[in-house]
């Protein structure tokens, strides 16, 4: 099944509550898919690149990495580290290195983003919230999934949102049957995914489309030729969100537009602590047809 | 008028306290506060009460309906009216998709738009939409009317058997099966008592009806080499 909640914010005021905002949203989301949840959250820019770093034994993967990551690149690196994920900050151009440094270690890369970070892990939407304290985060806009697992395990990398590309992130609800081709085509052209998972060849799909070129528009109209399955799909980038159904549009949308927020949820009840909620106006977004909000 | 609010009442027992009445009781006028959403709420009423939800509501809202009227001042989740016997649900915002699904008997009125599916398998029911309907609507349905003032998106009626589908605005395609039918007398004095009950603001002469052609559902003989 899975929940997907979304929400892009207007106005700059309510930058603070993002998180607390979106957390609750994914809560609400909980009985649609309590095996695992994640959260892409698109905060301030840090000093150079952030990396969200994962590892099932942080106590010790975590130990004394800003000295040794540093050390091994030659750049002076911050280190966050909360539960089992961690927030590094490098120089850009060091990102390369920063990969070599971490592929023989019990680390995995989860994101890489100006200004995008994500938490995902296994466990219920309550307890992920819980654990990484997003209910305090703030930032600009947000996407998050409560996960039901159909297509692969139920373990951290399998869990939503995926990231393939600076700042780029995707939640999905349904399910893909051209994964396995687009995947083996997306190797070749330089987009080598980690999991099994099919939203994470989506996420590829997308960055691949992106990267050669096209807007987010245009990705998201890509995915109605090219991928074949079900899907209710919304991307993050760092300008903003997207939203694209698949044709049959069977897996349940509903948004909400004030002049504050445009929020994104599989059911309305996930609206019904947004502020000012009853006076918004709440639509269905229509099979096959590509919607998003950027600041410009 | 009695009310049930679910800001201090479980889903579960103001359904119940809904589902107890019959048609002996003298408490017939209701309303529920906070529906936020919830699922399931005044499912498989059996008496001639009124229900008003003073809000959304989510999936299956008033489904197996008997008897009862019930208004959501707001919109309503999937599968709104799914299976209604009879009675009345009215919906003053959209319906999500399969509004009226297998619905048998009763009327079902949505004031805005309903999306994809709607009256899937109707085997009795009276839908009227006020505003526009998504694609697949009525895919084989059985029996009853579908009204819709506004447009119809792709595939409408698609396998359809003897349901009576009446369109004002456009239609995206017909599905299989199923085509446009000459408007006879009787038709129009059906659809005028259909508008008048659903309260729309339309005259019979500016629909089109739609129907089954009765080419996929009888068995033909020259065919029988394919099975």
């Amino acid at each position: 099944m899975c929940g997907i909640v979304g929400l892009y914010l207007k106005r700059e005021a309510l930058r603070p509550e993002l998180g607390a905002l979106l957390s609750d949203m994914l809560v609400t989301m909980s009985d649609r898919g309590p095996d695992s949840a994640g959260i892409a959250i698109y905060g301030d820019e840090g000093p150079g690149l952030k990396l969200t770093l994962q590892s099932d034994r942080p106590d010790i993967a975590f130990d004394g990495l800003a000295e040794d990551l540093g050390r091994a690149i030659g750049a002076e690196v911050s280190v966050r580290v909360i539960d089992t994920h961690a927030v590094v900050s490098l120089p850009h151009e060091r990102i390369a290195a920063a990969r070599d440094f971490f592929s023989d270690k019990d680390i995995r890369i989860m994101s890489a983003g100006e200004r995008m970070e994500i938490y995902k892990e296994v466990g219920t939407p309550q307890s992920v919230v819980k654990r990484f304290g997003l209910g305090s985060m703030a930032g600009s806009h947000g996407i998050g999934h409560t996960r039901m697992a159909t297509e692969s395990a139920v373990t951290t990398l399998g869990a939503h949102p995926f990231s393939t590309d600076i700042d780029q992130c995707l939640v999905h609800n349904g399910s893909l049957s051209n994964h396995n081709y687009l995947r083996r085509m997306l190797a070749r052209r330089g987009y080598a995914a980690q999991s099994q998972n099919d939203t994470e060849v989506a996420a590829s799909y997308l960055s691949w489309r992106m990267g050669s070129g096209a807007t987010l528009g245009e990705a998201l109209e890509g995915t109605l030729a090219d991928l074949d399955g079900f899907f209710t799909f919304v991307v993050g980038t760092e300008k903003g969100l997207g939203v694209v159904r698949d044709p049959i549009a069977c897996k349940p949308a509903v948004m909400a537009e004030t002049e504050d927020y445009v929020a994104f949820g599989s059911e309305y009840r996930a609206f019904s602590n947004l502020p000012g909620i009853d006076a918004a106006r709440v639509w269905e977004p229509e099979p096959a047809t590509v919607y998003f909000w950027e600041r410009s | 008028m009695s009310t049930l609010d679910l800001a201090e009442t479980s889903l579960r027992d103001v359904n119940a306290a809904l589902q107890s009445l019959n048609g002996t009781t003298n408490q017939t006028a209701w309303e529920v506060l906070n529906p936020r959403g919830a699922h399931a709420l005044a499912v498989g009423l059996d008496a001639p009460v009124e229900v008003r939800v003073k809000g959304s509501t989510g999936y299956y809202c008033a489904g197996m309906n008997a008897e009862a009227t019930i208004h959501v001042e707001g919109s309503a989740g999937p599968g709104v009216a799914e299976n209604m016997m009879s009675g009345t649900v009215v919906i003053e915002g959209d319906a999500s998709q399969y509004a009226g699904a297998t619905g048998h008997g009763g009327l079902l009125v949505v004031k805005g738009n309903a999306s994809s599916r709607c009256g899937i398998s109707m085997k009795g029911i009276d839908i009227v939409v006020h505003g526009n309907i998504g694609h697949m609507a009525a895919f084989m349905a059985q029996k009853g009317n579908l009204v819709v003032l506004g447009d119809t998106g792709e595939a409408l009626g698609d396998s359809i058997y003897e349901a009576r589908l009446f369109v004002r605005g456009s239609v995206k395609s017909l599905g299989a099966d199923c085509i446009e039918k000459e408007m006879r007398p009787e038709h129009l004095e059906l659809l005028a008592g259909l508008l008048e009950r659903a309260g729309a603001d339309a005259t019979p002469e500016e629909f089109r009806r739609y129907g089954s052609a009765r080419q996929l559902y009888h068995f033909h003989v020259d065919n029988a080499g394919a099975y």
